[in-house]
């Protein structure tokens, strides 16, 4: 299989009036060809800010380091036009809230199509041809796309952003948290949709939510993100039911599955808050939440240990310098 | 619903308004000040002209052994009143004895070409100013067109019409500085680069006076756009910078800044006033100038209703146009 | 749950109230000083805004030293000594106007009437405007379509046009004047504080003092006015401005008090006077300088002001 992302040792830092502050410190992560990677952690971990990055749609003074690699090439050295020629060809996103991603003045349809005409892929009419067979991929009538984006409902809408994505038959698709603002029953149709697109259309795709149940069921592969940096992955399922890292087992906890015996009159929640960017802990990150936590872990920074078959986690306890395990942890 | 429905619903208010306006006037010219009496003191009429005059316009006649007619008296001619303002008649202008109807309709266009000339420019190069500052934020070009703009807003629009004829008329005698037309008979393109060159001065002016506001409601509001998500999704699709400005970023940015042209335009035809009198320039602003120096109510009544109606009928026509630039706003 | 002390739960500016409950009342005091603390720091950051205060500062400076400054007999049309229409020189540094008055000294008590001109204009526009829109925004139902309509009404009125009827009508005092800018510039104000007052109106909490029966005068004071406020004052700032300029050219148009010096009638005078075809520079430049000072300086304040108090337009 060939990789169609590569992120190496990426590190974000946001500048703002009261200095840099750290969004992304060393991430490694990989997506093969027709693989769903589910990218997972609490709001402010990065995991936004990653998707952001791939497209280089990051403020101007953010600071970059590291390499991104997308489909053979190298985003960050990319000239403007080269740059512009990858976004939505190369990789192309599901933007979270629908509602506001999309221009009020403008035809649903005008906006798939411009990114279709911008690319050359299609004249303006082809490519209104083109949309209209998009949106019955997504379940959406043809003739919706001569709407504008108040006249749909947010599902509607959601799905409308799932036809941009796909219009010039991107390499990567990356759905950044892509029901948060739905319904639940519009989230499982919206859902159910993606992984049948995903099905047919073999895509390579980062699926990004704080939602482990959703993930589990779209994804391959599992990381899950703590303060800017990966502190698990592995494949999904093995992660999910027996995760290896604290963080992992109460993020489980928080999204239990419905007849998951596990969490039966058990409901494991989470105390505390994430992080400050800019007051990181010292040690493993995660420490002042941590439940097993010893007195190593305030001073140690944990690298990712491997910790099976396939699969890596970053916490002193997977690292067999200390006895015990963290699967302790979720029982 | 839909843009018909959309459409009849703004016409409705606009005639409402234009009624109010008519009430409004009817109760400054007739109750808080008898026209009549008015007149006959700035002005010599016999007994008969003031009968003929009160009998023409449909004026209240006093009770025989009192000055003055009661409120109801008033009241009771509102009928007569709205039947000879909307058939046109204002009655006579105190000063030149000439029908006001007539002294109007000559100089209208005059205050027409100067006003939509004025505005025109100031509305495109004011918005263009603002766009180009929001987009090249912090640039050099933006510092100095904020504050030129803030300057230009601060200025009173009779004054700097004071400084560019001390300045082109007086010092460097470049362009004219009063008239509509040089005297003698021009003709063809010669009458057309004469009046040009009169209009110059007031023309820009009242572009001058203007810009500075539209460019800066502009640029706050492209800034504004600019950090929405939609623009963020543009980028995303890889449409260059050109394009997610023009298709995207422009196209709503400009609605806040087309609301405030429509509030402004009253302010407009104000600034239209002192211009004209500035540069006695024969349109309705002079004809107000003069008629305000010799108390002479019948022509200031009639440039009350008329240049009201006329910004309750532009704001009627831009508020079409904005349903049309703003699907949001035809469904709601 | 155990946790050790993280910085991140820490708020260290916070100060800590006695222990012994303080009361309601001093609790809301507290937390307003505070707030206003908060705003001037923001103040204090917003360069274009400094300027605008150190300007203004000046302004009225010249205002209220004009009378140990200047014999305010120079001023007068019949009492002046000055030569008349005299080009500036050492003992009339701007010169004087056509009744030979000193017009440095025209400049200092201009100053006071265009302030006050400005100020209470202002403050009469707001008043006006803050019951309408609140009245509106708060009654809802018939007495809103009403005053929405006259509102929207007095939006479309060209104020020039209307303002000239009613200083006709009305005479040239300079009460009457100010009388006249805030009848013909309320309704901005007025739709705005609607706007603002139906949002209020909306939010819970005054839902809630409602149920638990709290009187319409207490609503209104208590939660619809200090949510108001914000929005009022930046507004406040930005209209004296508008005021200073409506005298200037209800003066320009021959409608200034003939019995007062302020900026506005000392540039309608040199106009009327002819002074621009006969060149008298330093009676017509001056005085649009000083407008312009004090335009741009409240324009400034306002618009750092609107930048702190309304966060919906504060840069991201």
């Amino acid at each position: 299989m060939t990789d169609v992302l590569e992120l190496k040792d990426l590190r974000i830092t946001y500048q703002t009036q009261g200095g840099g502050v750290p969004a992304v410190r060393g991430v490694d992560l990989t997506v093969r060809k027709g693989e769903v990677i589910g990218l997972a952690g609490e709001s402010g971990c990065g995991k936004s800010t990653i998707a952001a990055a791939v497209l280089r749609l990051l403020p101007n003074d953010t600071t970059v380091e590291g390499d991104i690699v997308l489909e053979g090439e190298d985003i960050m050295s990319l000239s403007p036009s080269k740059l512009r020629a990858v976004r939505w060809t190369g990789a192309s996103i599901i933007f979270q809230g629908a509602q506001h991603s999309l221009n009020p003045v403008q035809r649903v349809g005008e906006q798939i199509a411009e990114a279709i005409v911008v690319h050359g892929q299609a004249r303006e009419r082809e490519a209104m041809v083109r949309v209209g067979s998009l949106f019955e991929q997504v379940g959406l009538p043809p003739r919706r796309k001569d709407a504008y984006p108040h006249e749909l409902s947010g599902g509607q809408k959601q799905r409308v952003m799932i036809a941009m994505a796909l219009a010039c038959q991107p390499s990567l698709v990356i759905a950044d948290e892509p029901t948060t603002a739905l319904d639940v029953m519009v989230q499982a149709q919206v859902l159910r949709l993606l992984k049948q697109l995903q099905r047919d259309l073999e895509l390579s795709m980062i699926f990004i939510t704080h939602d482990l149940s959703v993930l589990v069921e779209v994804s391959d592969r599992l990381a899950i993100m703590y303060a800017g940096r990966i502190i698990e992955e592995g494949p999904a399922e093995q992660v999910f039911h027996t995760p290896k890292h604290p963080y992992t087992t109460a993020l489980a906890a928080a999204f239990p599955e419905i007849g998951d015996r596990r969490f039966r009159g058990n409901p494991t929640g989470l105390g505390g808050d994430p992080p400050d960017p800019q007051h990181i802990p010292t040690g493993c990150s995660f420490h002042p939440r941590c439940a097993l936590r010893f007195d190593d872990c305030v001073t140690h920074d944990p690298g990712l240990f491997d910790a099976g078959p396939g699969r890596r986690a970053a916490c002193l306890l997977v690292s067999g310098a200390h006895a015990g395990s963290a699967d302790g942890a979720a029982t | 619903m839909g843009t018909l429905g959309y459409i009849a619903r703004k016409v409705g208010a606009a005639l409402l308004t234009l009624v109010f306006v008519m009430a409004l006037n009817f109760f400054l010219f007739r109750i808080a000040g008898d026209p009549i009496s008015q007149l006959t003191r700035s002005a010599r009429l016999t007994p008969a002209d003031q009968e003929a005059l009160r009998e023409d316009l449909g004026i209240c006649q006093p009770p025989p052994g009192e000055a003055r007619c009661s409120v109801i008296g008033h009241a009771a001619t509102f009928p007569a009143y709205l039947r000879e303002t909307l058939t046109g008649n204002f009655g006579v202008s105190v000063q030149s004895g000439d029908k006001v109807t007539t002294l109007i309709a000559e100089r209208f266009w005059r205050t027409l070409l100067l006003l939509g000339l004025g505005t025109v420019f100031a509305i495109v190069i004011g918005i263009l100013i603002g766009i180009r500052g929001a987009w090249k934020r912090g640039s050099f070009f933006d510092k100095s067109t904020l504050y030129g703009s803030m300057t230009l807003y601060s200025m009173p629009e009779g004054w700097l019409g004071m400084l560019l004829i001390l300045l082109f008329g007086s010092l460097l005698a470049i362009f004219p500085s009063s008239g509509f037309q040089s005297p003698g008979n021009l003709s063809g393109f010669d009458q057309v680069a004469d009046i040009a060159n009169h209009l110059f001065l007031p023309v820009l002016v009242l572009t001058l006076g203007y810009i500075g506001e539209y460019a800066i409601v502009m640029r706050a509001s492209l800034l504004e756009m600019m950090g929405e998500d939609f623009v963020q999704t543009a980028r995303a699709k890889g449409v260059p910078d050109r394009l997610v400005r023009r298709n995207h970023a422009v196209p709503n940015a400009i609605l806040p800044t087309f609301t405030l042209v429509f509030l402004s335009f009253g302010f407009v035809v104000g600034g239209a006033i002192i211009v004209e009198s500035v540069f006695s320039y024969p349109g309705l602003g002079q004809l107000t100038y003069q008629a305000i120096n010799t108390q002479d109510y019948p022509v200031l009544q009639a440039v009350f209703l008329i240049s009201s109606a006329a910004v309750i009928l532009f704001n009627l026509l831009a508020d079409i146009l904005y349903g049309h630039l703003d699907p949001r706003i035809r469904s709601a | 749950m155990d946790t050790s002390t993280t910085p991140t739960t820490e708020v260290l500016d916070e100060p800590r109230l006695p222990t012994k409950t303080p009361s309601a009342r001093r609790i809301t005091w507290l937390r307003r000083r505070r707030a206003l603390a908060g705003y001037w720091r923001a103040y204090k950051r917003n360069k274009q805004g400094m300027i605008g205060l150190v300007l203004l500062l000046i302004i009225i400076a010249l205002a209220l030293l004009a009378p140990f400054l200047f014999d305010k007999a120079q001023i007068g049309v019949s009492t002046s000594t000055g030569e008349r229409l005299a080009a500036p020189s050492s003992s009339n540094w701007l010169g004087t106007d056509k009744f030979g008055r000193d017009i440095v000294a025209m400049l200092a008590y201009g100053a006071r009437i265009s302030l006050l001109v400005g100020l209470a204009a202002t403050i009469g526009t707001m008043a006006i405007g803050a019951v309408v829109g609140i009245t509106a925004g708060y009654a809802g139902g018939k007495t809103d379509t009403f005053l929405n309509f006259l509102t929207n009404c007095f939006l479309v009125i060209p104020w020039i046009p209307l303002a000239i009827v009613l200083v006709a009508l009305m005479g040239r005092g300079v009460w009457n004047i100010i009388l006249v800018i805030a009848i013909t510039s309320w309704a901005g104000t007025a739709r705005l504080v609607r706007a603002q007052a139906l949002t209020v109106k909306e939010r819970t909490y005054v839902e809630r003092a409602r149920a638990l029966g709290a009187g319409d005068w207490h609503l209104v004071s208590r939660h619809v006015l200090p949510n108001v406020f914000p929005v009022l004052f930046s507004n406040m700032v930005l209209a004296v401005s508008l005021a200073i300029l409506s005298e200037t050219t209800l003066a320009l148009l021959g409608l200034g008090d003939p019995n007062t010096v302020s900026w506005g009638t000392m540039i309608g005078d040199s106009f009327e006077a002819g002074a621009i075809v006969a060149g008298y520079w330093w009676w017509i430049i001056p005085p649009g300088l000083c407008l312009i000072a004090v335009t741009l300086s409240f324009t400034m304040c306002g618009y750092a002001l609107d930048e702190i108090l309304n966060p919906k337009l504060r840069q991201r």
